[in-house]
């Protein structure tokens, strides 16, 4: 049986009606519609699917979505501000943080998070707290030079 | 019956749904998981625990520190009575999953999971720690070693909800450890682990407790291994003693993480290593 609920997601609510098992990530990509947050292993391993929950970083493929009612819920897609990507997003581009992308929305995430809690991190403190983010692509170098960037800013 | 999560609001109601035969669920991080990896289906009813605040309290009273089922691991890793005084048990909350599991995983449900590989429960054993369940109808407090039956099993009652892990602190004197082997700096499950607590008295050992993780269809003590170290100042012959007590109390598994004789190898290791960390903790 379906239940109705409300997910407010990146400061909008959106009303939807879930199966009691429905995964929060596979929520926002079919209820809500946004597409950002990826399934990359559906395991908890990879963290493709990672978004912040009253700001704490959660693998939403892990995670019921009813559970998230009432709670704030930060897809990449809500990183942005009104005149742009975010330092961080910006910050991605220019370092070569960015190759097929797909791992690209947890890891900003995941650095968005770890940034809130450690300001100002060292280089391990980044690539451990993104450790939890698999990436194929960039070799991770990109990537952390483009969060070490910022928080040195 | 069809499906049904009810979000509890106090924990009574949760007892109810329990009664009903409903499974809890906290942070998700094992129960969805565990159901998308094909290891058991989502339970057709659950009852979701993460909002009780009657659960996620932090209390020390008469020398015994009580954490709510519901308190995160992040919590507990970062709360300074836990780190000063139980510092294995930070040890383990530091490196449970990710930032992500650990912002939403509950120190209860690294109990009540009864994963062989469990972090928290090797230093909770070692700490002599304590389980508070309550049902719909009665209270009972049990002690946490030998809580777990086997794999993903417990001697919790159909019903029964966790409410609370109580740890006596340790006394003067105390050091404590919990070190895993592992590959991966997040979302990794132990290798092997092993987590020990030494009280020293006039530089000797006066009281050993030494725990496996990994290495077993539960997580145990190895009381050859604490006979070893009660009594000694800890030495190079008697940590070589103790490893091989320990790998020779390993009953692992092989798979995808590890082969058996590898795992068995390994203990000896991080047995040693895990004991001299609690050791110079108590010096």
């Amino acid at each position: 049986m379906k239940v109705a609920a409300t997910l407010t997601v990146n400061g909008v609510d959106y009303p939807v009606e879930l199966d009691p098992h429905t995964t929060l990530l596979r929520a926002i990509r079919e209820h809500v519609g946004l597409t950002g947050s990826k399934e990359g292993c559906d395991d908890s391993e990879c963290g493709a699917c990672m978004v912040l929950l009253d700001d704490e970083p959660v693998n939403s493929c892990s995670y019921l979505a009813l559970q998230a009612e009432g709670r704030r819920i930060t897809t990449v897609e809500g990183l942005a501000g009104g005149s742009g990507l975010s330092p961080l997003q910006q910050a991605f581009l220019e370092h070569g943080g960015v190759q097929c992308g797909f791992c690209t929305p947890g890891m900003l995430i995941s650095a968005t998070a770890l940034l809130r809690r450690t300001p100002s991190p060292s280089e391990d403190d980044v690539r451990i707290a993104l450790s939890g983010n698999l990436c194929r692509c960039t070799g991770y170098d990109g990537i952390v030079k483009a969060v070490l960037d910022v928080a040195g800013r | 019956m069809s499906r049904s999560l009810l979000v509890a609001a106090s924990v009574e109601e949760a007892l109810g749904e329990l009664a009903g035969g409903a499974r809890a669920v906290a942070g998700g991080t094992d129960l969805v998981v565990g159901a998308r990896q094909g290891k058991a289906p989502l339970p057709e009813r659950l009852v979701a625990v993460h909002r009780l605040a009657e659960l996620a309290t932090m209390e020390e009273a008469d020398g015994v520190l009580r954490l709510g089922a519901g308190v995160t691991h992040a919590r507990v890793a970062a709360d300074l009575r836990v780190r000063a005084r139980l510092a294995a048990l930070a040890d383990a909350s530091t490196i449970v999953g990710s930032h992500a599991t650990r912002a939403q995983g509950t120190i209860g449900g690294n109990v009540m999971n009864a994963s062989p590989a469990a972090d928290t429960v090797g230093p909770l054993i070692c700490f002599g720690a304590s389980l508070r369940l309550r049902s719909a109808s009665a209270s009972r407090t049990v002690p946490l070693e030998g809580f777990a039956t086997g794999p993903g099993t417990t001697a919790a009652e159909p019903g029964e909800l966790l409410e609370a892990v109580e740890i006596p602190l340790p006394g003067e004197g105390a050091g404590s450890a919990y070190l895993r082997l592992d590959y991966r700096r997040q979302m990794e499950i132990a290798v092997v682990g092993v987590a020990a607590l030494v009280r020293l008295d006039g530089g000797r050992v006066a009281d050993a407790r030494v725990a496996i993780t990994a290495l077993a269809p539960t997580v145990r003590r190895v009381p050859d291994a604490e006979e070893i170290l009660a009594g000694t100042t800890g030495g190079a012959d008697t940590l070589e003693a103790l490893g091989e007590a320990v790998a020779a109390a390993s009953r692992p598994i092989s798979d995808v993480r590890g082969s058996a004789a590898y795992r068995s190898a390994m203990a000896a290791v991080i047995a040693r290593r895990a004991v001299q960390a609690a050791l110079e903790r108590a010096r």
